[in-house]
């Protein structure tokens, strides 16, 4: 099964299209509930791009998140995935689809199923790579390099729960996952928002040395602006389901036009300049 | 020198597990703090800020247990007073404490002023409602807060107008010292702003006479307290002026906090982000010597076997390592 996939692959080189959406839009309910979550965004994400969306709580940055995932449905708008329309209409599609994009969420415990040992959660994913016939040691000798990738040691964590766990390992052990699937787009909404600044850093580390070893995609969803102007190569400035401002990082967040951006920056605690507390 | 609002002396409180072990949180803890200043409380997940905080009230429940040390409040000590006596005497009117999410704290189906009432009857059960409500009144306006939401119910208010009732509510009597344990994390970057104007100006018009904040965001924390302190495994690490201590740190583990520092600021992004190797010690048997050894870079085979203690260098300024000022400089310099 596994060969049969990988003839279908297209191959992408660093640089190129790999995440398309044009005229994007969601709508929840209808009548006079109607809610426009995002209304006609356009994106272009390209291999090996570091991207973030910023914005408040309630700009829709987690909608966009869930369609790119194909969690929730597109209800207008045109997405594509290497080039060609995405198509996720049956569930085969969809489980190839997301051999190639995946995601890490704000709280790790939500994301892991508490009945499953770890060593479980980590043979799932080497099972969805369509590598389940591989025998018992290759998939022990992989698990141990993804855990030691993120500074964990399987040993230590062979026949623990979740919740055994402390939310730092956790968070590291999702990122071993990603390490396993080796996907070309990788969803990370709020990954860090729960942990504390040291954590933090040794996460974001991890990501973008994932990024530069496998010419990951990176997608950050985030309201953290340090966050967003540290690790990104493009940022998308999300207000009320509309972008009102990308770039490169640089020109964005330093030299920001829109007023929204403006406001947003300005309400970020700084150490350089004067935190200037009479504009609230 | 101004008067001393607060004052802790070797401070050491523990929880007993349900196995009977003891784990010490705060673990000889001294702080002093004066009349309109306030105090940062740095430091990772884990390292005992909460529980100082909790400590601090002088109001225990198992399994947290006091141990030794005094909590010296405007010349009272507290640390040896009964639960029932601290709550009725000293919480709320000489120390308030907000927790983080302090919002959820609101119940849903009281109307806002019945929780004002309920304050002021714990500490003076013969106010009338009349003046109660004036008192409020008067006091969310001064705080810029609209006194109509008095008469609401919590789930009408947003989680940034919540947590600024909370806050207002929390210091209505004045109390001399207000802990404020990570009071704006759960908010978004403009309710944070206004949480954090309110503060200072609660402050500024001399409401609350100090104040001690918890928070690991340091960024935060520079901007809101004159001086920060560092906090690793249930000790003080380092101590000193938010300046001094952001831009020159003297601790190896406050060093490697502040380089995980992220702002958005020009210039920012070019400088690495250091992470600190390892996971804190576990404190039901802390290593011996300096509890920092096993994470440091600069660890001798000394720091593993000495206790170090608390040294000053210059006025305010306090660190907790083997090595000399001088050397650590030199250190850092040949590092950059």
């Amino acid at each position: 099964m596994s060969e049969k996939m990988s003839e279908n692959k297209v191959t992408i080189k660093k640089g190129d299209s790999v995440l398309k959406g044009v005229g994007i839009t969601r709508v929840f309910g209808y009548g006079k509930s109607r809610n426009v979550a995002v209304d006609k965004v356009d994106f272009d994400f390209h291999a090996g791009e570091v991207i973030s969306i910023v914005g408040e709580s309630g700009s829709g940055k987690t909608t966009i998140a869930k369609m790119i995932l194909g969690l929730i449905g597109v209800t207008e708008g045109e997405m594509y995935y290497n080039g060609q329309p995405r198509d996720i209409s049956s569930h085969k599609k969809k489980k190839e689809y997301w051999q190639g994009i995946q995601a890490v969420f704000q709280d790790p415990f939500s994301s892991f199923n508490i009945f499953n040992k770890i060593d479980d959660l980590l043979i799932d994913c080497i099972n969805l790579m369509g590598m389940k016939h591989k025998s018992q040691e290759e998939k022990v000798e992989m698990m141990t390099e993804a855990c030691s990738f993120v500074n964990l040691k399987y040993a230590e964590l062979t026949n623990k729960y979740p919740f055994e766990l402390s939310g730092g390992q956790m968070q590291r052990l999702m990122i071993a996952r990603i390490f396993l699937m080796k996907p070309k787009i990788l969803i990370a909404d709020e990954p860090t928002s729960m942990v504390d600044a040291c954590s933090r850093a040794t996460i974001l580390d991890m990501l973008l040395k994932l990024r530069d070893e496998i010419d990951m995609t990176i997608i950050f969803i985030t309201h953290d602006i340090g966050l967003a102007y540290y690790v990104s190569d493009t940022v998308y400035i999300m207000e009320h389901g509309k972008f009102v401002e990308s770039g490169s990082a640089e020109s964005v967040i330093i030299t920001p036009q829109a007023a929204y951006t403006k406001r947003l920056i300005s309400d970020v605690p700084k150490i350089h300049e004067e935190w200037d507390l009479s504009t609230v | 020198m101004g008067k001393v609002m607060l004052e802790v002396k070797e401070l050491t409180t523990k929880y007993v597990t349900r196995f009977n072990e003891d784990v010490y949180a705060v673990d000889h803890v001294s702080l002093k703090i004066e009349e309109g200043k306030s105090l940062g409380i740095a430091g990772e997940s884990g390292c005992g800020k909460s529980t100082l905080a909790l400590s601090l009230m002088g109001y225990y429940f198992s399994p947290l247990h006091y141990t030794s040390g005094d909590i010296i409040i405007d010349g009272v000590n507290i640390s040896g007073m009964k639960p029932d006596e601290v709550r009725k005497s000293i919480l709320g009117n000489e120390i308030a404490y907000i927790p983080q999410a302090a919002m959820n704290a609101l119940n849903p189906t009281q109307k806002i002023i019945r929780f004002v009432e309920d304050v002021i009857h714990a500490h003076d059960p013969k106010k009338s409602k009349k003046e109660i409500y004036d008192m409020a009144v008067e006091r969310f306006k001064v705080l810029g807060l609209p006194p109509e939401v008095l008469q609401r119910h919590a789930v009408e208010l947003s989680g940034g107008m919540k947590q600024r009732t909370v806050i207002a509510i929390s210091t209505i009597l004045s109390p001399k010292v207000l802990i404020a344990d990570e009071p704006s994390s759960a908010l978004d970057v403009t309710s944070q702003k206004m949480v954090i104007k309110m503060m200072r100006e609660l402050m500024e018009k001399g409401f609350i006479k100090s104040m001690i904040f918890i928070t690991h965001e340091l960024p935060l924390l520079y901007n809101v307290t004159d001086d920060i302190m560092v906090m690793y495994a249930g000790q003080i690490v380092e101590k000193g002026s938010a300046k001094e201590m952001v831009f020159d740190p003297v601790h190896p583990y406050s060093k490697g906090l502040m380089g995980s520092i992220i702002v958005p600021e020009a210039g920012t992004r070019e400088v690495k982000l250091e992470a600190i190797p390892g996971t804190p010690p576990n404190l039901k048997n802390p290593p011996d010597g300096c509890r920092f050894a096993a994470r440091c870079k600069y660890a001798k085979l000394e720091c593993r076997t000495y206790d170090v203690p608390e040294k000053e260098f210059r006025d305010g300024r306090m660190y907790r390592c083997i090595h000399d000022v001088e050397y650590l400089k030199e250190v850092y310099g040949r590092d950059e």
